[in-house]
């Protein structure tokens, strides 16, 4: 199945001369005009961001500025608040997800998410793992025991954990606990990850690992990263989308907000004279 | 200055003089004297009932009392004593009640932790609280009068008296206990569980049953087990609806006394001091204790040892 549309040729026109190189990459996501209410308060103003293929967007900004909620608008768990309203269109691989008859469910199996606080199951570090595959249905354990070592292996964390595949999993560091969370994601084979500020209970050391598993994943994976630490974001991404009170500011290549921002409010927070 | 610091002088010279000093070190010895209430009174009760069972095990054998199957401690001529018909009693009116308050219960539990909306829990909470405060000898009432002749209707070979009834009833009386510490149970399960879960295109209902309930099962298992022990020490429903019936049968329909029923009988008069029936009284109440104990024990074993921590 092509995911080509016109529409994304359309969009690809926009981007700035000199990208014609990656203009190849396909859009995985596209968000069109979003707004978002939470009861009255207006969380997302006419939010306009695209995710390509195998690509890391950044999404930054001060705190409340609506960065989760608009990650949680992706794979609609925003939606598990009650009283919130979403209005505009956001497409994956062509589709609206906000189609009344859109298989939810099914897009969260494509779409993975790794939370800000590590929340692993308390089970064993397999089950966490074995979790997605079986609620899918896999129930071969030959198959089971590959895809979790396969899983683990792709979040760096085999080697930590190969001994200790039984024991439960709060057993395991913070550090541990991310990463096992991220190998959980792997384990559906995800087309995209959606990570909420995922290093920032973690300490130097394992943010460090985060971000180079990151660095890995996106050859196979899309990712998008809301973080607020900057110098992440531009160590990791390719894209950063700049967030200020529910607008996106600047969204461009992340060299070109870190260097050459466009908007003074980006250049403002970035060399940190608010947020 | 010179002023703030008479005043602190004079401050601590009264405090020093005053009797609140006195007082202070008298509290501890207060407080100690009142804990000491309810642990002399465990004592004195255990040490009652050790003499008493004592006292009935030097006529009756332990054999006999654990192994044999007649019970006829008011026979004149030949009175037996076995434990087993009451156990047996006790046994199937607590499986009964589990059978209903387990389901229902949990039920109730997940319905009011995951499902409802905050209004609906304002509304249903407290009446199923309601539930937990009417006094037993009125659901005793309504399983002989309601109950049983409902259950006669469908069941005909039913007794009048039996041990289905109040077995169900029983049940009912126990759901709020099961559905209250289970909710409590299922809604300490940190919500990154249920996010964690649906993020992977768990449904709700997947969720629940896959994530949050193991998550929460050291708790809900340790409400059925203080829900059993309830169910076991319960007297006055069973008193009522289930009968004097003392055989060893696990026929549901027919009329039987459970351990607690047995003490009701014997202690409201049909045997005198002294007499052998009197003293086995004391030797099933030690039973009925080390069960409840047992039952107690085990919760707390299981919500201290599978807590799960966060
Ligand atoms: N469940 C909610 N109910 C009501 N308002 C919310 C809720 N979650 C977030 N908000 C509001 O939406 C705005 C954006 O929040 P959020 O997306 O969490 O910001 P960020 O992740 O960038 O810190 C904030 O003003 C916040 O108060
Ligand atoms: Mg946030």
């Amino acid at each position: 199945m092509s995911q080509v549309s016109v529409k994304q040729n359309a969009k690809v026109e926009l981007q700035p001369q000199g990208e014609k190189a990656e203009a190849k990459k396909e859009i995985v996501y596209s968000t069109e005009k979003v707004n978002l209410w939470y009861g009255k308060t207006h969380a997302l103003h006419d939010i306009e961001l695209d995710q390509r293929e195998q690509e890391v967007t950044a999404i930054i900004g001060p705190s409340g500025c609506g960065k989760s909620t608009y990650i949680k608008t992706l794979n609609r768990m925003v939606e598990m608040n009650p009283d919130v309203k979403v209005t505009g269109k956001i497409y994956y691989r062509g589709q609206n997800i906000y189609d009344r008859r859109f298989p939810v469910e099914e897009l969260r199996t494509r779409v993975g998410m790794v939370f800000q606080k590590p929340n692993p199951f308390p089970k064993s570090v397999f089950d966490n793992v074995a979790y997605g595959p079986k609620i899918h249905g896999i129930r071969d354990k030959k198959l089971l025991e590959q895809i979790v070592e396969e899983s683990l292996k792709g979040a760096a964390i085999w080697d930590e954990v190969k001994d200790r595949l039984q024991e439960n999993a709060f057993g395991l560091s913070g550090g541990q606990q991310q990463r096992l969370c991220i190998a959980r994601c792997l384990a559906v084979e995800p087309d995209v990850i959606l990570m909420d500020e995922p290093t920032s209970a973690l300490d130097p050391k394992s943010t460090l690992k985060v971000e180079e598993l990151v660095q890995e994943l996106k050859a196979k994976y899309s990712i998008m990263i809301v973080t607020h630490n900057m110098q992440q974001a531009a160590r990791i991404s390719d894209r950063t989308a700049f967030f200020l009170n529910g607008e996106v500011v600047e969204f461009d290549k992340t060299d070109t907000i870190f260097s050459n921002p466009n908007d003074s409010r980006t250049e403002d927070y970035i060399t940190g004279r608010f947020g | 200055m010179a002023q703030s610091t008479s005043v602190s002088a004079l401050i601590k010279e009264k405090r020093q003089k005053s009797k609140r000093q006195k007082l202070e070190n008298l509290v501890p010895a207060f407080l100690f004297a009142a804990a000491s209430v309810s642990v002399l009174t465990t004592v004195g009760i255990l040490l009652t009932l050790i003499v008493e069972t004592a006292m009935f095990f030097s006529e009756v054998s332990f054999r006999e009392f654990f192994t044999s199957t007649e019970m006829q401690p008011l026979n004149r001529n030949n009175p037996t004593f076995s434990i087993l018909p009451l156990l047996s009693a006790t046994l199937l009116s607590t499986v009964i009640a589990m059978f209903v308050a387990i389901p229902i219960g949990l039920t109730t539990a997940v319905y009011l932790s995951e499902y409802a909306t905050e209004s609906a829990r304002r509304v249903l909470k407290p009446i199923v609280e309601v539930l937990a405060g009417i006094p037993t000898i009125v659901y005793g009432f309504f399983a002989f009068t309601f109950v049983t002749p409902v259950l006669r209707e469908i069941i005909p070979i039913l007794d009048r008296t039996n041990i289905l009834s109040p077995g169900i009833v029983m049940g009912i009386m126990i759901i709020p206990m099961v559905a209250s510490l289970s909710e409590d149970a299922l809604s300490s399960v940190p919500n990154s569980m249920r996010e964690g879960a649906m993020a992977f295109g768990a449904t709700k209902f997947e969720a629940t049953v896959r994530v949050v309930i193991p998550a929460a099962i050291s708790g809900i298992i340790a409400s059925f087990v203080l829900g059993i022990s309830r169910a076991i020490g319960e007297t006055m429903i069973v008193t009522i609806a289930s009968g004097s019936n003392k055989n060893l049968t696990f026929d549901i329909t027919q009329s039987m006394q459970t351990m607690t029923a047995y003490i009701v009988e014997v202690t409201s008069g049909d045997a005198g001091a002294g007499t052998t029936a009197y003293y086995s009284l004391y030797a099933v109440a030690i039973t009925l204790f080390f069960f409840t104990l047992a039952m107690n024990m085990l919760a707390k074993y299981i919500s201290k040892r599978f807590r799960e921590a966060y």
